[in-house]
């Protein structure tokens, strides 16, 4: 079973969507599983071929979260996701940039190491960021991973 | 920063599971409208503001109501919708929510899913024809890496722990947050009542080991904040390697 991300699997239908049960502050409606705002950048690295095992550097969608703007860019060789690179992360005021310096890293080594691991899902990982996860999966998209 | 819930369901895809996808994804839009404490008119939001009384909500809210009720007695109050000082009923209603979604998926046919609501699972079948879903149990004290691992088929798994930034979960019976583990893991049948476990169980501290072996169904594994851990004797997992446990 391969996996392409946090809680993306290559045969499975995945949706993300955020609830705000429990959001940074009040009044903001839920972004739902709607369309990201935002660029769509076209793919960077190679196109991918039929049935889906891309290879190259896909760059995501830009999100608009309530924390500002997320875009991260994925590295896939053979259908395997190798590296994710931030391009664009919260910077509106310090807490903000505090937050992206602390979980960034942890978002990253939980898709990558939840790829090697053969590890379906994570338990625990409530930090995860909605936008990060949507821009994520919309650079495994074009890689067709 | 609100809770993202991920949908993964390895059965073949037809339009009967799409439409139960659509379905699971309304129901949780609508039980953010309903519960969600950050929305000024929600139900909870008016309730909590005596707008309203309870006898004047849906069939569902008083549902919910009473079991929160009823997990604030089967924990002898170390989970508690009232903690805070005012109603929040949130930390039953997420777990409640994405089981609910579960089931909505499996009625129509989605025997083998894995969701994951902000880091609680509720896991249907199996990951693949005789593989085992495999579920790893993030570190609370050591980012990206994880302390366990556990294999099940039918199960739900909750974590309640220091992580995820703004869920102090606080002792109710001091008023203060608790901080005698890092992060507590339960495992049972359902989402509800396992999630609502790991939330007492954290909030308890030192006492949850034994209090989760008194449980019927439920297993535990524990982080300690000096990084040792513990697991009831069920547990269905195993420690990651060069892990200290106590």
């Amino acid at each position: 079973m391969r996996r392409a991300a946090i809680a993306a699997a290559s045969t499975s239908a995945l949706v993300v969507l955020l609830l705000t049960l429990k959001p940074h502050q009040p009044g903001i409606p839920a972004l739902g599983a709607a369309p990201p705002a935002g660029t769509s950048p076209a793919p960077t690295g190679t196109a991918t071929p039929p049935g889906g095992r891309g290879t190259g550097t896909y760059t995501g969608d830009a999100v608009q979260t309530q924390y500002g703007t997320v875009q991260v860019a994925a590295t896939v060789k053979a259908g395997e996701l190798t590296a994710v690179k931030m391009l664009q992360v919260p910077s509106g005021n310090g807490r903000d940039q505090e937050i992206a310096a602390y979980a960034v890293p942890r978002l990253t080594q939980e898709a990558l190491g939840s790829h090697s691991a053969h590890i379906d899902s994570v338990s625990g990982a409530s930090y995860t960021s909605q936008g990060y996860i949507q821009s994520l999966q919309s650079a495994l998209d074009r890689a067709g991973v | 920063m609100g809770t993202v819930v991920s949908f993964d369901i390895r059965d073949k895809r037809g339009p009967a599971i799409e439409a139960a996808l659509s379905e699971a994804v309304s129901w949780l839009h609508h039980v953010d409208e309903v519960y969600s404490t950050y929305r000024p008119d929600s139900a909870i939001s008016r309730l909590a503001r005596h707008e309203i009384e309870v006898a004047d909500c849906s069939a569902e809210v008083r549902e919910v109501l009473a079991l929160c009720r009823s997990a604030a007695r089967n924990t002898a109050g170390w989970f508690s919708h009232l903690a805070t000082g005012f109603l929040d009923p949130s930390g039953l209603v997420k777990g409640w929510a994405v089981e609910g979604a579960s089931q909505i998926l499996y009625e129509a046919g989605a025997r083998n899913t894995c969701l994951n609501g902000g880091g609680d699972l509720r896991l249907r079948g199996e990951a693949a024809p005789g593989t085992p879903w495999r579920i790893g149990i993030a570190h609370p004290l050591r980012p990206g890496e994880l302390c366990a691992t556990v294999e099940a088929g039918d199960l739900a798994v909750a974590t309640s722990g220091t992580a995820e930034r703004s869920a102090h979960i606080v002792n109710p019976h001091l008023g203060i947050p608790a901080n005698g583990l890092a992060s507590v893991t339960v495992t049972g049948a359902g989402l509800t009542m396992t999630d609502v476990y790991a939330t007492a169980a954290f909030a308890r501290g030192e006492s949850a080991r034994d209090w989760l072996e008194s449980l019927d169904g439920y297993e535990g594994f524990a982080v300690l904040p000096d990084g040792r851990s513990w697991r009831t004797d069920g547990f269905p997992g195993e420690t990651v390697p060069e892990h200290g446990s106590v």
